[in-house]
């Protein structure tokens, strides 16, 4: 079994996501950085097939150098190699980003082989395009379902299930496939100390990030109008109950 | 020939999800003819459903591929769609759904999309707003290209007739399309059983950090019993293994909108809030005066939770009985 896992570095904002001078980027000055959410259960869901079935789980990022991070990070938690696809500029919408990934692909599988299975996050969680996984699937003539709540192997086949507003949907997936998973499908693990060493020792595969700019430009981000509130101190401890029941009578809602 | 706006009708056997009603509200904004696709036979006989928001056609698809909802199958409809009826746009809701068959067809034309946008310009350039960070962020955009592939958010637009339309023709578009797009037609369901979910629920107990364990939250789910509400969580108490995700509150969990969100030891942290702030009312709890949950929140009580909301459930079967 061989998967692969993709991921993006985005900041870790805290109470409010503040925006560059110039309008386009995050300004990250004071902040971390972490993979997208659902692109941490993505690798946890690629570590724990791999435990399953045995194989090799690869973790690439399109992105600057610093996002070798990420994938190092993806490396202590259950991945066997590490892939960094590094750009030069910012200008990195979802096709040119697409394009790029799946072109490092063919590259990749033309040396080791296919990779039965292809993680992707549902969507990236600072840019929330929700094409790039599709667009790479489409590129490689590969079946594709976003959203999984769940992920197992049949014989030749990826079982994924994912929730719809009537409940919750099956779709099996001839491998090679690619999946977008959802966080909520698995509770992903700490590092471990000897996943931190074997991140520190992976060597990082590097390759030059390349692809046509696309019709989607971004041209300035900015904040949604803030709501303002007063907000009403009801009082202090175990005391305030009673002003808490007075306000619950008040909207009507006991 | 007018421009044409093609909206794609989300429906699941037949029923049009909520959000496609938004996206053909919006659709009007665009000053282009309105027509709608509908994919697969289930989704006849929506014609006299769609006429009021302005559909003028709606074209409807048949094939022994489409027997139930698959993103390939429907991706591919659309892109056949575009081919054959060269819109300016298209347009569908910016649902799971939405969104990934809108990919699926970009791919295919090899065009971009815009997703989750919640307003449109089209002047010397067709601009957008689109939402990113599930909303605690907006971005102006433009999207160069004949074709505009778009969705738009969720709860951006509300669904709204149109001020005067006449009836809607259906007329079938022949697609042709192969059978192994078949290999990603939903396979089989689980009906959700029917009850209150976070989602609906008028009242909901959200736990953070602060909670401190999962027996912790017995005294928020005491409360919650007490008002038939649920509770809800943030992603610390799911990173930690205390409720399962299905309760968790934010960007990457589920967006509520109850008349009250009690928000118990949960520091408001922006992911957190785009998924708590269409709550009518909030009642923070919280040891910290100057969280931002906090300052954010109508209401709030500052102390320990593990006081507080036993407290307030105590006052409440007081009054009562
Ligand atoms: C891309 C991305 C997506 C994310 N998506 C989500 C999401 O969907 N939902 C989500 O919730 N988070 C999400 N997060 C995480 C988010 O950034 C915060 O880390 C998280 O919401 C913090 O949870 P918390 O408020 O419970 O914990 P903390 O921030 O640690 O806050 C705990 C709070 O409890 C208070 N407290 C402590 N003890 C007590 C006590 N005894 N009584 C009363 N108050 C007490 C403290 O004063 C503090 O305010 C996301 C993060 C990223 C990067």
């Amino acid at each position: 079994m061989k998967i692969l896992v993709c991921v993006k570095r985005v900041p870790a904002p805290g109470s409010k996501i503040n925006v560059t001078p110039d309008g386009r980027g995050v300004d990250a000055a004071n902040l971390g950085y972490t993979m997208s959410p659902h692109e941490e259960c993505a690798v946890e869901a690629a570590a724990q097939l791999i435990e399953q079935h045995g194989g090799e789980a690869t973790v690439l990022t399109l992105g600057a150098p610093e996002a070798v991070e990420q994938v190092r990070y993806g490396v202590s938690v259950g991945a066997q190699r590490a892939v960094l696809l590094a750009t030069t500029d910012d200008d990195w919408d979802p096709q040119r980003t697409a394009q790029a990934i799946a072109s490092a692909i063919d590259e990749l599988e033309s040396v080791d082989g296919t990779f039965d299975l292809i993680l992707f996050g549902n969507e990236s969680a600072d840019s929330g395009g929700f094409q790039v996984g599709i667009r790479v699937a489409h590129a490689l003539g590969r079946p594709m379902v976003n959203g999984a709540k769940g992920l197992s192997l049949g014989d030749r086949f990826a079982n994924v299930e994912r929730e719809a507003d009537a409940g919750r949907e099956t779709y099996s997936l001839p491998l090679p496939a690619v999946v977008g998973i959802k966080e909520g499908i698995n509770l992903p693990r700490y590092p471990t100390m000897k996943g931190r060493l074997a991140s520190k020792k992976v060597e990082i595969s590097t390759m030059q990030a390349s692809g046509e700019i696309g019709g989607l430009a971004k041209i300035t981000l900015r904040q949604p109008p803030e709501r303002k509130s007063e907000t009403i101190v009801l009082g202090n401890g175990p005391e305030a109950a009673s002003a808490v029941v007075d306000i619950l009578e008040e909207l009507g809602v006991l | 020939m007018p421009a044409v706006t093609l909206v794609i009708i989300e429906h699941d056997r037949g029923a049009i999800s909520p959000a496609t009603f938004e996206a053909l509200t919006a659709a009007r904004s665009l000053g282009a003819d309105i027509q709608a696709l509908t994919i697969g036979a289930a989704a006849d006989r929506l014609a006299a459903e769609l006429a009021p928001y302005g559909v003028n056609i709606v074209h409807q698809v048949h094939d022994d591929v489409l027997s139930d909802y698959g993103p390939e199958a429907w991706g591919e409809v659309v892109a056949q769609a575009v081919r054959a009826l060269s819109p300016t746009f298209v347009l569908a809701a910016g649902t799971d759904r939405g969104n990934e068959v809108m990919a699926q067809a970009a791919a295919r034309l090899d065009l971009p999309f815009s997703a989750n946008c919640i307003e449109f310009r089209d002047g010397d350039k067709f601009e957008m707003t689109r939402i990113r960070w599930g909303g605690s962020l907006l971005e102006d955009a433009s999207l160069t290209a004949d074709i505009k592939l778009v969705t738009v958010a969720h709860h951006a637009v509300e669904a709204a007739f149109a001020d005067a339309h006449g009836p809607a023709d259906a007329i079938e578009l022949k697609v042709s399309l192969d059978a192994s797009l078949g290999r990603s037609i939903v396979k089989g369901r689980v009906e959700r059983e029917a009850g209150v979910t976070l989602s609906t629920s008028p009242i909901v107990v959200g736990g953070g950090r602060g909670v401190g364990s999962a027996d912790g939250f017995a005294s928020l789910e005491a409360l919650a019993n007490e008002l038939g509400g649920v509770v809800g969580c943030s992603r610390a108490v799911t990173n930690n293994g205390w409720r399962s995700h299905t309760a968790q509150v934010g960007q990457t969990g589920t967006r509520i909108a109850p008349d009250v969100y009690f928000a118990c030891g949960i520091s408001g942290a922006i992911q957190h809030w785009v998924g708590a702030m269409a709550s009518k009312n909030i009642i923070a709890i919280n040891t910290d005066k100057d969280a931002n949950m906090v300052t954010k929140a109508g209401y709030a009580v500052i102390g320990d939770l593990h006081q507080v909301v036993p407290a307030i459930t105590e006052e409440i079967r007081r009054r009562r009985s």
